[in-house]
């Protein structure tokens, strides 16, 4: 390979901790490299595993997500279901064989954009090792070029 | 072929990769069976009667109107007559689980070829001596090559080969739904009934098992799963998930009249993913993980070990029709 390879990083952020955490660390001018791309979410508890498959089957190399810490969700526990959605989420992913630490759970408060910015390098480090997912690619191979994207085949609802 | 020029409506049903259990539920809608034999004409239904496919090419096109498909693609053959039926049929129904979303077949997606393979060619419980595998071309002595149609490394649904007009969910679909369908295309072409908007879910309901099950429900908060096995005794009127049995109801499409949890067996979602739901898996994920009584990471992990197999508990019908539609080792490569 000529180039390095650049890992592509779904960052999934909660409106009252970590995305502040975010701004924070661009506003004190803390680096950390672009391979993240942040959305933000009102809360971690938001995070559905919906999210994290669909950034994965649509070419993200590993996805992150961040909240406030146990103990200081805005909506008073949300950030638990999140914790509890992704340590399931992770056992799921392990047997699809797909590497867990792909995707990672982060605490992150307001004032922690230092913090953010190093498990952001971290992380973009852990998934430069793992190598590329690539998985439309792997999906058009599977399939012989056929990689329709899957849709939800529901336009009205009927009872028949 | 009972094309006798009656100028009947043309009636098809074609099995894929699948176990025939469809064809038995609709020969379970009873006397039923008699309206369609009055109401079509059966120009082709491998199981049922016999046809070639060379006849169902030489059809016109459009000019089955009705062909109801079951089973999901795992070959060539199958892809092939995906897209024969889709060109010669009117309407083209995906017809239960395999066709619609993969069903039991699509956990094959959780391995690569060479795993299914082995498992099917190289266990133990095989007997195998010359180590024969199936070769998609083989020439015999005489000089004459013999060919198979090719085995896929992932299976795929009917809707990711072909247009499809309907989709109709159930492992099998209940034959109570089937009959419905059929009376509705039949008052359909009669002009007394409007067929629904294409791409639309038919002979199933648009909410969730749980809305059709009879069993109690209240706040849920799981400190232990359990499987049914290890339960002295069900409470048969107390949602089983309250009780730590993993039960798919609440990410399940309605249609069956909950017959599972009915009868002390959790629903195993085989009626597929409720209205708007993306990925059914991740779905279940979301619900089951939510009602989990603890905070502590240890104990959540201990929890969880109550359900040891994650992945095919939330995909045993919905993996190929979900987000990702494989395991890594069926869409790394590895050609049979």
């Amino acid at each position: 390979m000529s180039e390095p390879f650049e890992p592509v990083i779904i960052g999934f952020t909660c409106n009252w901790c970590s995305y502040r955490a975010a701004d924070l660390a661009g506003t004190a001018r803390v680096k950390y490299p672009p391979n993240v791309r942040l959305i933000r979410l009102m809360c971690s508890g938001r995070l559905d595993p919906t999210f994290v498959l669909k950034a994965l089957s649509q070419g993200a190399d590993g996805v992150m997500i961040t909240g406030c810490h146990p103990g200081e969700c805005h909506y008073i526990e949300q950030n638990y279901k999140a914790m509890r959605r992704y340590l399931l989420l992770r056992r799921t992913l392990a047997q699809m064989g797909i590497e867990p630490g792909r995707v990672k759970l982060v605490w992150a408060s307001a004032a922690e954009g230092v913090k953010l910015a190093k498990e952001i390098s971290t992380l973009v480090e852990e998934i430069r090792a793992l190598g590329p997912l690539n998985w439309p690619g792997r999906v058009k191979m599977a399939t012989g070029g056929n990689g329709t994207a899957v849709s939800a085949h529901i336009s009205q609802e009927v009872t028949a | 072929m009972s094309d006798n020029g009656s100028g009947k409506p043309k009636f098809a049903m074609y099995w894929a990769a699948s176990c025939g259990g469809c064809e038995i539920a609709v020969l379970n809608i009873g006397e039923k069976i008699l309206d369609v034999d009055a109401a079509f004409d059966v120009v082709f239904w491998p199981v049922a009667m016999d046809a070639k496919y060379h006849d169902v090419e030489a059809m016109p096109d459009k000019s089955i109107t009705l062909t109801l498909f079951n089973g999901s693609i795992r070959n060539q053959e199958n892809e092939h007559l995906a897209k024969l039926l889709r060109q010669k049929s009117a309407i083209l129904v995906a017809f239960g689980s395999c066709a619609t979303e993969g069903c039991i077949p699509g956990m094959a997606n959780f391995s690569s070829t060479e795993e299914i393979f082995t498992a099917v060619y190289d266990t133990i419980s095989t007997h195998n001596p010359e180590g024969t595998r199936p070769k998609t071309e083989w020439m015999t002595p005489e000089g004459i090559v013999l060919t198979i149609p090719q085995f896929y490394p992932m299976i795929k649904t009917l809707d990711q080969v072909v247009d499809v007009d309907y989709f109709m969910p159930g492992c099998p679909p209940e034959s109570h739904q089937i009959a419905a369908v059929v009376d509705l295309v039949i008052q359909a072409l009669a002009g007394k009934a409007t067929l629904p908007p294409k791409g639309s879910v038919i002979g199933a309901g648009g909410s969730t098992v749980c809305d059709e099950c009879v069993r109690a429900r209240n706040v849920k908060k799981i400190d232990k799963f359990v499987r049914i096995h290890e339960v002295a005794e069900v409470d048969p009127t107390l949602c089983l998930l309250e009780q730590g049995i993993l039960c798919n109801g609440l990410a399940t499409r309605s249609g069956c009249g909950a017959l599972c949890p009915g009868v002390g067996a959790a629903c195993i979602g085989c009626y597929g993913p409720a209205a708007d739901v993306v990925d059914y898996g991740a779905r279940l994920m979301t619900a089951v993980a939510s009602v989990i009584d603890s905070r502590d990471p240890n104990e959540i992990e201990a929890i969880l070990d109550g359900i040891p197999d994650p992945a095919g508990s939330f995909y045993r019908f919905n993996l190929a029709h979900s987000l990702l539609r494989a395991g890594k080792p069926a869409v790394s490569g590895n050609k049979p």
